[in-house]
C-alpha cells in the first residue's frame, strides 16, 4: 500500500530544510534561559515537521507498521516523561538517550540484511555509513542502560573493576572493530552480528569502571555520540534530516561534555579510562584519612538551628541527598525563616552537584528559590571564608578536601566547594556511607564539623521546627 | 566520490561548525536542559526507522525496524516532555499561591 498523494524527494527535501532550521532555532533558544521552554517547543515542531513529512516520501510502505510503532512508543514515551519524579530525570535521560542509540544500531542492521545478500553491491560510503551506526549506537544503548542502572541504584554507583580490565577493552574493542572491517568486505551477517555483540559488550565494559560523580559527563558523551549515530543513518539512507539533527547533537554534545569536563577539571580521556577505576574502596586498608575517619562529632537539630539562628550568614550547599528527599521545599521553609530573622542565606552550587550539572538549579527552582540567591563555586569559594555556618544538605564528593590536598584521591584536581573554610558546618547525611563515588571524606572528621544524621527532608524539617523554636 | 556523498559530508561538516557555536555561550543553569533537549533532537532517527520500515522485505527486517521506530519514538516523546516539564520550573518561579502558602 502507498498513499496516494506521495510527494517527490524534491518536495519532501525542502520540508527537510525547514524542519533543521526550526531545530536549529530550538537550539539556540535552549541555550538562553528567557527563551529555554519556547526553544524546546520550537525544536519539536521541528521534529514533528520532519516525522509528518516523511510519511509522504516517495515509496514508503508499511503503514501499519509504522503506525503501529509510533504508537507504542509514544504511549511509552508520555507515561515514563510523565510520571518519572524530577529527582530521577537524570537517569531517565540516560534511557532515552539509549533508546536512540539502538534505533541508530537497529537501522544499520536491518539495512545491511536487505543489502548485503548481493555482494559488492554495496557502495563503500554506504558501508562505512551502516558500520559506523551499527557500532556507535550499539555502545550508546548499551552504555547508557548501564549508566541508567547506576542511577537508579540497580547497579552499585562505585566503579566496577577487575584485573586487566584496560587490556580486555582494549581487545574487545579490536575485535569488534575487526568484526565491522569483516562485515564490510565480506558482506555476511554473521559478522554484522558479531560487531552488534561486540559493541554491545563494549558499551558495557565503557561505563562499569567510572564511578558515579563523572555519570553525567558520561551521559552527555553517549549523548553525543548517538547523535553521531543518527547523523550516520543519514549518509545510509541519504537523508539531510538526520544528517543535520544528529550532527547538531553530535557537535553540541560533544561541546557539552568538554564544558561538564572543565568544570570538574578532567580531561574526557581521565574519566573515561583513568584515575576512578583504580579508587581504593571505602574501608580500605588504612591511610591517615580513614583513621580519623571514625571520629566525627554528632550534633542535634536543637543545638544546629540555634547555631543557623544566630548566623549572621549561611550558606547551604545542596547536592544528591536533597534532591532524593525532595527536600527542596523545606529547605526553601528553613532559608525564609532564617532570612525573618535577618540571617543572610546564600546557596553554593557546585557544577556537577547532583547528579547532573544544573540539576540543583532545577530542583531549587521547582522550590521558588530566588536566582539570585544561588552562587556558582567561583563567586560561592571567597564567600564561604567569610560565612559563619555551612549547611551540607546531602553533598558529598563535591565538598571532600581530598581533592585540594591529597595527591592519592581519586578526586585530586577536581575543584570543589571549599566548606571547610566557613567557621562551622553542619552536614545533613543519612549515614556515615561514602558518596557516590565510593570515597571517604575527611571533612566529616574535621573538627569545625558537625554532623546531623537522617533524612535530608526530615532532617530539614526537624531544622525548621527548631528554628521556629529559638 | 559521487555528487551526492560530497553533498551530504558538506552539511555534515557545517552542522558540525554550527552544533559548536549554538551552545557555546550557555550558562551553567541550563546544562541539563539543554542536554535533555539535544537528546529530544536525536530521536529524528525516527524519520530513519521509518525509511528503514517502508523498504523492509523480510519479517526479520520489519520487526528490526519495528523496534526501531519504537525506540525512536520513544527518545523524541519523552525527550521533548521531559524537557518541558524541568523548563516549566524555571517559567513558574514569580507567582505560585501552592508553593507559597507551603513556604510560610
Amino acid at each position: 500500500m502507498t498513499l496516494p498523494l506521495a510527494l517527490s524527494q524534491n518536495t519532501v527535501n525542502l520540508v527537510y530544510a525547514a524542519a533543521a532550521i526550526l531545530l536549529i532555532l530550538g537550539i539556540k533558544r535552549l541555550s538562553s534561559p528567557a527563551t529555554a521552554r519556547s526553544g524546546n517547543l520550537v525544536a519539536a515542531a521541528g521534529m514533528a515537521l520532519a516525522v509528518g513529512i516523511t510519511l509522504f516520501s516517495p515509496g514508503l510502505d508499511r503503514y501499519w507498521l509504522i503506525a503501529a510503532g509510533i504508537a507504542f512508543g509514544s504511549v511509552i514515551g508520555f507515561a515514563s516523561a510523565r510520571m518519572v519524579r524530577m529527582t530521577a530525570i537524570p537517569q531517565m535521560v540516560a534511557l532515552f538517550n539509549g533508546v536512540g542509540g539502538g534505533a541508530a544500531a537497529l537501522i544499520a542492521a536491518a539495512e545491511f540484511h536487505r543489502l548485503a545478500p548481493e555482494p559488492g553491491g554495496l557502495a563503500g560510503d554506504i558501508l562505512a555509513g551502516i558500520m559506523f551506526s551499527a557500532l556507535i549506537g550499539s555502545i550508546s544503548f548499551s552504555g547508557s542502560l548501564v549508566a541508567f542502572a547506576k542511577l537508579q541504584e540497580l547497579l552499585p554507583g562505585r566503579p566496577l573493576t577487575f584485573p586487566a580490565q584496560q587490556v580486555f577493552n582494549g581487545l574487545l574493542f579490536a575485535a569488534t572493530l575487526a568484526a565491522a572491517v569483516a562485515a564490510a568486505a565480506a558482506e555476511e551477517q554473521v559478522w554484522m552480528v558479531a560487531l552488534l555483540v561486540g559493541a554491545l559488550v563494549f558499551g558495557v565494559m565503557l561505563v562499569l569502571p567510572i564511578g558515579g560523580a563523572d555519570m553525567p559527563v558520561v551521559i552527555s558523551f553517549l549523548n553525543a555520540f548517538t547523535g553521531l549515530a543518527a547523523a550516520s543513518t543519514g549518509f545510509v539512507l541519504d537523508n539531510v534530516a538526520l544528517i543535520i539533527g544528529g550532527t547538531l547533537v553530535g557537535a553540541s554534545g560533544t561541546l557539552l561534555t568538554v564544558l561538564m569536563g572543565r568544570a570538574m577539571n578532567r580531561s574526557l580521556a581521565n574519566v573515561l579510562f583513568g584515575a576512578f577505576g583504580a579508587a581504593p574502596s571505602g574501608g580500605g586498608a588504612g591511610g591517615a584519612a580513614t583513621a580519623d575517619g571514625q571520629m566525627v562529632r554528632e550534633i542535634t537539630a536543637e543545638d544546629a538551628a540555634v547555631m543557623l539562628a544566630y548566623a549572621s550568614q549561611v550558606m547551604v550547599v545542596p547536592g544528591y541527598g536533597l534532591a532524593v528527599a525532595q527536600a527542596q521545599h523545606a529547605t526553601r521553609e528553613l532559608a525564609d525563616l532564617l532570612e525573618a530573622r535577618g540571617v543572610r542565606v546564600k546557596y553554593a552550587i557546585h557544577p556537577v552537584a547532583g547528579r547532573m550539572p544544573g540539576h540543583m538549579n532545577v530542583l531549587l527552582a521547582e522550590a521558588s528559590v530566588p536566582y539570585p540567591q544561588l552562587m556558582d563555586m567561583e563567586d560561592a569559594n571567597p564567600e564561604l571564608g567569610r560565612t559563619d555556618v555551612a549547611l551540607v544538605v546531602g553533598a558529598n564528593d563535591v565538598t571532600n578536601p581530598a581533592a585540594r590536598s591529597n595527591p592519592e584521591s581519586p578526586l585530586y584536581g577536581m575543584p570543589i566547594l571549599d566548606v571547610d573554610s566557613a567557621a562551622n558546618v553542619i552536614v545533613l547525611k543519612r549515614s556515615m556511607s561514602p558518596g557516590f563515588a565510593g570515597i571517604d571524606n575527611e571533612l566529616y572528621s574535621n573538627p569545625k564539623t558537625a554532623m546531623l544524621f537522617g533524612d535530608a527532608k526530615a532532617s530539614v524539617e526537624r531544622l525548621v521546627a527548631g528554628v521556629k523554636a529559638v | 566520490m559521487n555528487a551526492e556523498l560530497i553533498f551530504s559530508l558538506t552539511i555534515f561538516a557545517l552542522a558540525v561548525f554550527l552544533g559548536f557555536e549554538l551552545i557555546a555561550r550557555v550558562p551553567t543553569l541550563l546544562h541539563t536542559p539543554l542536554m535533555s533537549g539535544t537528546n529530544a533532537i536525536h530521536g529524528i532517527v525516527l524519520v530513519g526507522a521509518m525509511l528503514v520500515a517502508g523498504t523492509a522485505d523480510s519479517t526479520l527486517e520489519q520487526v528490526l525496524a519495528f523496534v526501531a521506530i519504537v525506540f525512536g519514538t520513544v527518545n523524541v516523546v519523552g525527550g521533548f516532555l521531559v524537557t518541558d516539564r524541568m523548563l516549566d520550573m524555571f517559567r513558574r518561579r514569580p507567582d505560585r499561591p501552592d508553593r507559597a502558602d507551603r513556604a510560610e
